[in-house]
């Protein structure tokens, strides 16, 4: 591989990992802080993808369409959380693991319904259809640029909440002890609730983001939710800056081993992660 | 049971003329029985409903000419999953009867349906499935395809590569039988007439991450691709080819699934794909403008590839069952006379090879405004060599 082709490969790794971080980082906040096993996360990713495609070819508008689609599922996140979810904060995790795999079923009939089985594809919005000249032969898409901004602001914004805002002091005070914290007079039911909001928000983000640049068919939720699970267990169950390492080691390895062993490329990040898990059995960054 | 029906069919042609013969079927409540095995939900759905869809339009033509048959649909969904093949095939055969097996979609399935239905007296019609086994090594005298060998859409497309003059080809596909088949066969032309295969990559099935594989197609820079991708695979390696910016400098060639039902999602980014394909929704055939017609008349939207091949099954049985004056009792009978149809298809007429495979046209496509164009006939009467078959 010459120089070149390395740095090449380096970034659509990153590019690949940033976005893997985005919708990892749901999943690891709904379980540091609430203890949810979500396995429904990447059907809130496809839920994002299916809508911006939906709204798109209603408006034509990809700002209006992914604006609305997040909107759309801030409040799936909450009549989720207040219907189903709160049921089962005392409960183990196996009953969390059955509701949220029988939520996969229902979302994925619900798609099959609404929208059919067609694959589908959304164009990349006019104002960053553009292209930087990149290497002799190619050149690198300006939206996936965008893309891998976005989720850089996203990251920065969740790191910058979490540690430096009040909210964010009662999420991490909720995570070491829910009952001090409902003892000092803290909504500590509204403040779930805003948590696992902003979880499926975060999934279906990535959803809006990603539909772009891929195709939205039936079970392209499944199909991240398990590379997400593999990044949230390297990084540490809970842990946001664990998430975010583990993405971009995620998306590097798996980008190179796709070129450099493309029939083994499926196996290289469990192989990674047991690894991963023999050094430090709680994952890199878990408290 | 067999037996009193081909007794009951015998006693029937011998003392009765043909017409009161077919009353008299029709009247004993004894109908043809049709099972069909194809994918109504999962991932495969869209493609079961054209399929069976278009099954149904042409018996439904036909009926006229069916001597008075009835006919009775048993409908199974494999949900295109291989395991459930066997039981579901089973239940078709022991439990229901079905004088024919229509399905399924996904060539494992396939695999699991023949496995039970290899030589027995009901007739299978496989409307899609292109594993290369189903009419080579698995052949079998009851087992027929409408739809294509895996080989047929790529062979052709090593020798328009040749006449194209790329030498240098980049091959890249999923690592399953029709992945791997379909660059075997691009291969086995392109070599022969002195290209090279400068590098094969073999992608775990179905892995959509290709933008790293697209980085290295650029920096290898060979004179053009050849590639197996269908549904979300297909628009997502298009969508990506075009936006690391390759499309216009390597040219794209596939099999014809890379841009079947896939062309709304992939928009600009499949303008100058060239595939080959047994079909193509414009090709000017007569029969193909009264098939388009008639299938949106029935279902309000017009017919995609799999509705043709679904189609053409159908055709297959109305054939048989009208050339045999509605008697389908002598199963070698059915065989005989379905391996001798010439098949009236919208995608021009075509005969079946010894091992029940299609004998077609393969034709050159190229995408030109969102629509598959038809260039040329890539390679006429096309004949699977059916390795393996021993029929």
């Amino acid at each position: 591989m010459s120089t070149e082709l390395f740095f090449v490969q380096l970034i659509n790794g990153l590019q690949y990992g940033l976005l893997l971080f985005l919708i990892a980082s749901g999943l690891t906040l709904v379980f540091g802080v609430m203890g949810i096993l979500n396995l429904a996360h990447g059907s809130m990713y496809m839920v994002g993808a299916y809508l911006v495609w939906y709204f798109v070819a209603v408006t034509g508008s990809f700002t209006v369409s992914a604006i609305l689609s997040a909107v759309i599922a801030l409040g799936l996140g909450i009549l989720i959380e207040r219907v189903l979810i709160q049921r089962l904060y005392n409960r183990n995790h196996l009953d969390q693991v059955l509701l949220t795999i029988g939520m996969i079923f229902v979302f994925n009939s619900l798609q099959s319904i609404l929208w059919g089985n067609d694959p589908y594809g959304v164009a990349v919005p006019e104002a960053l259809s553009g292209s930087v000249p990149f290497t002799d032969n190619s050149s690198y898409p300006v939206y996936r640029i965008f893309a891998a901004m976005v989720c850089i602001a996203i990251a920065t914004a969740l790191y910058f909440i979490v540690s430096k805002t009040r909210l964010g002091m009662l999420i991490r005070a909720g995570e070491s002890n829910r009952e001090m914290v409902e003892a000092l007079g803290v909504n500590i039911k509204s403040l779930y609730t805003i948590v696992f909001a902003i979880g499926v928000m975060l999934a279906a983000i990535s959803g809006i983001i990603a539909a772009p640049m891929s195709s939205i068919v039936p079970g392209m939720g499944e199909s991240v939710l398990i590379t997400c699970f593999v990044v949230v267990v390297i990084g540490g169950m809970g842990s946001i800056k664990g998430a975010f390492v583990g993405a971009l080691l995620v998306g590097v390895i798996s980008t190179f081993a796709a070129v450099l062993m493309p029939t083994m490329s499926n196996m290289i990040i469990y192989i990674f992660m047991i690894l991963v898990l023999l050094v430090k059995p709680q994952g890199l960054f878990a408290k | 049971m067999s037996k009193i029906k081909t007794l009951a069919g015998a006693v029937l042609a011998t003392t009765l003329t043909a017409g009161l013969s077919t009353s008299a079927l029709a009247a004993t409540g004894d109908p043809v029985k049709i099972g069909v095995m194809l994918p109504f939900s999962g991932i495969y759905a869209q493609l079961g409903e054209a399929g069976r869809d278009g099954l149904k339009l042409a018996l439904k033509q036909n009926a006229s000419n069916l001597h008075g048959a009835d006919i009775e649909f048993i409908e199974l969904d494999t949900e295109a999953k291989p395991s459930r093949a066997p039981e579901l095939a089973s239940s078709l055969l022991n439990q229901h009867e079905a004088d024919f097996v229509i399905g399924p979609v996904h060539s494992g399935v396939a695999m699991g349906m023949i496995k039970m239905l290899r030589g027995k007296d009901t007739v299978m019609i496989i409307p899609n499935a292109g594993s290369a086994a189903a009419t080579g090594p698995l052949c079998s005298p009851n087992v027929f395809r409408t739809s294509f060998s895996s080989w047929q859409p790529s062979y052709p497309m090593g020798k328009v590569a040749l006449d194209k003059g790329y030498k240098k080809v980049y091959a890249i596909s999923w690592n399953y039988g029709m992945g791997r088949e379909s660059l075997d066969a691009f291969a086995e032309s392109f070599e022969a007439g002195g290209g090279e295969i400068v590098e094969k990559v073999l992608l775990p099935f179905p892995s959509t991450n290709f933008q790293s594989h697209v980085s290295d197609i650029a920096d290898k820079n060979p004179d053009a691709v050849f590639t197996f991708f269908a549904g979300g695979g297909a628009i997502k390696f298009v969508k990506d080819y075009d936006a690391m910016g390759l499309r216009g400098k390597i040219p794209l060639l596939g099999s014809g699934f890379l841009t079947e039902g896939t062309l709304e999602a992939q928009g600009d980014a499949a303008e100058g794909v060239m595939t080959g394909l047994h079909y193509a929704e414009q090709l000017d055939v007569p029969k193909n403008q009264e098939f388009r017609e008639a299938f949106n008349t029935e279902y309000g939207h017009y017919p995609d590839i799999y509705a043709v091949q679904g189609y053409d099954a159908g055709q297959a049985i109305a054939n048989t069952i009208d050339q045999l004056k509605g008697d389908i009792s002598d199963k070698q009978a059915v065989i005989s006379t379905m391996e001798k149809l010439t098949i009236n298809s919208p995608r021009g007429d075509f005969t079946f090879s010894k091992a029940h495979n299609p004998i077609q046209n393969v034709y050159l496509r190229e995408v030109k405004d969102g629509v598959n164009v038809v260039q040329s006939i890539a390679a006429e009467a096309l004949e699977d060599p059916a390795r393996g078959c021993k029929l």
